[in-house]
């Protein structure tokens, strides 16, 4: 409560405006909007008084086009034509979908980006995910009386550049403006208010629908960093529903028909949810046909069936403590997030693993809403001074560039938090290099070949110099909605290249998991490669030098003994050098023999040149101070 | 119908009116803005106009206009000190809600 002071008549301050922002939840299954009124963050319902929508969209006769529950209710009746789940969609490329599991015709709209037949021609994800946002848009608006100055969309911790991108384009469709793109869980961490709490490390546990994500947040002097994300992106509560009608269905005799399926799935479905308030609950299906069947679940049925599943979701948590080098006993608290945290399995093993109860004192459907709804109205303005919180995210995976030898120097590490900019100097490897490829990969692998391909671009116009005598800084920028551009310019003449990465290529969410499991599993192969790789690049460097060396001098300096010497030892490292060529899918040892090998020759090329150097340097000197007095020297 | 205000807050709107050099009362007045749709204003009354009503509390006048009054009836207005701030508060049993920065609230 701000406190007034008395004014002459007439001149009282006007107070602020208000300015009006959401935060949205985006969901796979349901879509919120909230906003922050008179001080406190609600979730806007419709016309009807409901506040989840469901992501769904209807395209009907005469251009008609219904969304969320009207359009839900199409959906057994046109299946083709009513899309749901379609944030599974979005920025993804036809390779990435696994069409069967989908009730409607996706078909490729280019490369990278998918599209669905309707009967209003072929709708992309995006345009799909606007009608979402332009209902809960105009929902907002007719509840808060006036156009939006924008709004806090909430995405999976896993979604990559193209995904982000995708999401704000269909936002921009739905004519919203997008304040930010903010992490789920990071959401629903501040509609906690974890902001005002112990500073400390907490984790947000979110086990939605059909997605697993957890989160590693560490709270320092009011400022959240995201320190570790991971997940599963097959997993939610959708699977328990699964367990429970294929045990109610094997328990009934096992003849129920594909018309069943979807009366199985809801009452699994109600079963679970009155398990959480009642030991045991009545489970009765009725089949096509007319007949009813009916069983009895209690907790510890279904404790046993879903006991898998619950334990693959402490897979991730455990991998994000440990990207984070964190133990379980040093979390200060657990957030549950997502409505498949009610059950009580699973908060019981939240519990088990750290220890302590988790926080669930907000409606776990509505606290990334809640979340977003409050960043918006900081990122409005509608906050006074001194209350600012900062929000950082992480990058899922390592970003970098390719180097000589096809290897990759990371330059953002992987759980960077974001916004972030690096730089890292680099040169020229040849003399009188002019140009320089640029090559930016994503992944955790040490060799190119084994990373993503994001972008590659060409700086040009390099002054011709000796190798090495380039200073070309590479600087890698990660904006806070986790999109990249990078930038080279060569310092001492200024030119500069640079490149946004743009959503030609799409990340699933798996794919990451694969790739960091592919890192952890060949991390001794990948170093061996990587060592023997460096000797080469370090090898061929010092040949070429060499060779500059003797075309230049060797004639003056040497005697034909000392040449004979220099080049046999060069040809010792040459032959190594081919044979390196050729080892590609050789074995460990046979790895590391080639490098000891090539260390060695390298080592002795060194050597038969040291005296060579010594002259050269002699020479010079000579050369320099030749016709100059001792004291113009000293001066 | 009524308005008051605290011993503290009386003897701060006294120096105020003294410094000030002139005045009958102090002027309470609401305005139709602010995040939650009320706000609160605090003026130097010096001349009651015509659809005012006055209220004496602790020795001060206090003028509000009838068509502010159902909003801020029964409010009562205390001086406080929080942290190195200080300034009047209203304490208005109509307010249903109050807007995070306080400026504003609604009925």
């Amino acid at each position: 409560m701000a406190l007034l002071q008395i004014a002459e008549p007439g001149r009282a301050a006007a107070p602020h405006q208000h300015r009006l922002a959401v935060g949205i939840d985006l969901g796979t299954t349901n879509s919120l909007v909230a906003t922050v009124r008179s001080a406190v963050p609600t979730v806007l319902p419709d016309e009807a008084g409901r506040l989840l929508l469901p992501s769904v969209v209807h395209y009907g006769d005469e251009d008609q086009v219904l969304i969320g529950d009207a359009a839900r209710e199409r959906a057994a009746e046109d299946p083709g034509n009513t899309i749901a789940s379609s944030k599974r969609l979005i920025g993804r490329a036809m390779a990435d979908v696994r069409a069967g599991t989908l009730a409607y015709a996706v078909e490729a709209l280019s490369d990278s980006a998918v599209g669905v037949r309707t009967r209003h021609g072929l709708k992309s994800p995006v345009d799909i995910g606007a009608e979402v946002l332009r209902a809960l848009r105009e929902r907002a608006e007719s509840a808060l009386g006036g156009p939006l100055v924008g709004a806090v969309i909430t995405v999976p911790a896993y979604f990559d550049d193209a995904q982000r991108q995708a999401t704000k384009d269909a936002a921009a469709k739905a004519g919203l403006n997008v304040l930010r793109l903010l992490n789920e869980p990071t959401a629903a961490a501040v509609a906690y208010g974890l902001d005002h709490a112990d500073e400390g490390i907490y984790v947000v546990y979110d086990l939605g629908g059909g997605t697993f994500d957890v989160s590693i947040l560490r709270l320092m002097r009011g400022v959240f960093e995201v320190i570790a994300t991971s997940g599963d992106a097959q997993l939610g509560g959708d699977d328990f529903d699964h367990r429970l009608a294929a045990w109610f269905a094997a328990a009934t005799g096992d003849d129920w028909g594909a018309q069943d399926i979807g009366a199985l799935h809801a009452a699994a479905r109600a079963a679970k949810e009155a398990l959480t308030d009642r030991l045991e609950v009545r489970m009765s299906c009725r089949r096509a046909d007319g007949t009813l069947e009916s069983l009895t679940v209690d907790r510890v049925l279904f404790d046993d069936i879903t006991h898998d599943l619950v334990e693959r979701t402490l897979g991730p948590v455990k991998r994000a403590l440990r990207d984070a080098k964190l133990r379980p006993d040093e979390v200060n608290g657990v957030v549950l997030v997502g409505g498949s945290t009610r059950m009580l399995q699973v908060r019981a093993a939240v519990k088990r693993l750290f220890g302590h109860e988790p926080f669930t004192g907000i409606d776990p459907d509505q606290a990334v809403a809640l979340g977003a709804a409050i960043q918006a109205d900081q990122l409005a303005g509608n906050r006074a001074g001194g209350n600012e919180l900062l929000l950082l995210d992480v990058s899922p995976l390592s970003l970098g560039l390719e180097t000589m030898g096809g290897l990759v120097e990371k330059i953002i590490p992987r759980n960077s938090s974001i916004p972030t900019a690096r730089a890292q100097d680099f040169t020229t490897f040849k003399d009188g290099q002019t140009a320089m490829a640029l090559h930016v990969v994503q992944g955790e692998r040490e060799l190119v070949s084994e990373c993503r391909s994001l972008a590659r671009f060409t700086l040009r116009g390099i002054p011709p110099m000796v190798a090495g005598a380039a200073r070309i800084r590479v600087s890698f920028q990660i904006d806070a909605d986790g999109l990249l551009s990078v930038s080279a310019v060569e310092q001492t003449s200024g030119v500069q290249a640079q490149v946004e990465v743009k959503p030609s290529y799409g990340l699933a969410p798996d794919a990451v998991a694969g790739m960091l499991m592919d890192a952890l599993g060949s991390a001794e192969a990948d170093a061996a490669a990587r060592m023997l790789r460096e000797a080469e690049v370090d090898a061929r460097r010092l040949l070429d030098a060499t060779e500059a060396a003797l075309h230049e001098d060797g004639a003056q300096l040497l005697q034909p003994r000392e040449q004979l010497d220099i080049l046999n030892a060069m040809q010792a490292v040459a032959d190594l050098l081919e044979q390196c060529a050729e080892s590609e899918g050789t074995s460990l040892d046979e790895h590391k023999g080639l490098r000891v090998a090539l260390r060695d020759a390298t080592e002795g090329l060194n050597r038969a040149t040291t005296p060579f150097a010594g002259k050269r340097m002699d020479a010079r000197v000579r050369q320099a101070l030749s016709g100059q007095r001792v004291d113009q020297l000293a001066a | 119908m009524s308005l008051s205000v605290t011993p503290k807050a009386a003897n701060q709107i006294r120096k105020a009116l003294q410094k000030r050099g002139g005045g009958v009362g102090l002027r309470v007045a609401i305005k139709t803005s602010g995040c939650s749709g009320y706000a609160y204003a605090l003026e130097f009354a010096d001349a009651p106009a015509a659809e005012d009503l006055s209220f004496e509390s602790e020795g001060v006048q206090l003028l509000v206009d009838a068509k502010s009054l159902p909003m801020i009836d029964g409010t009562q207005l205390d001086w406080v000190r929080e942290g190195l701030n200080e300034g009047f508060k209203f304490n208005n049993p109509n307010a249903s809600a109050t807007c995070g920065c306080g400026e504003s609230f609604a009925v």
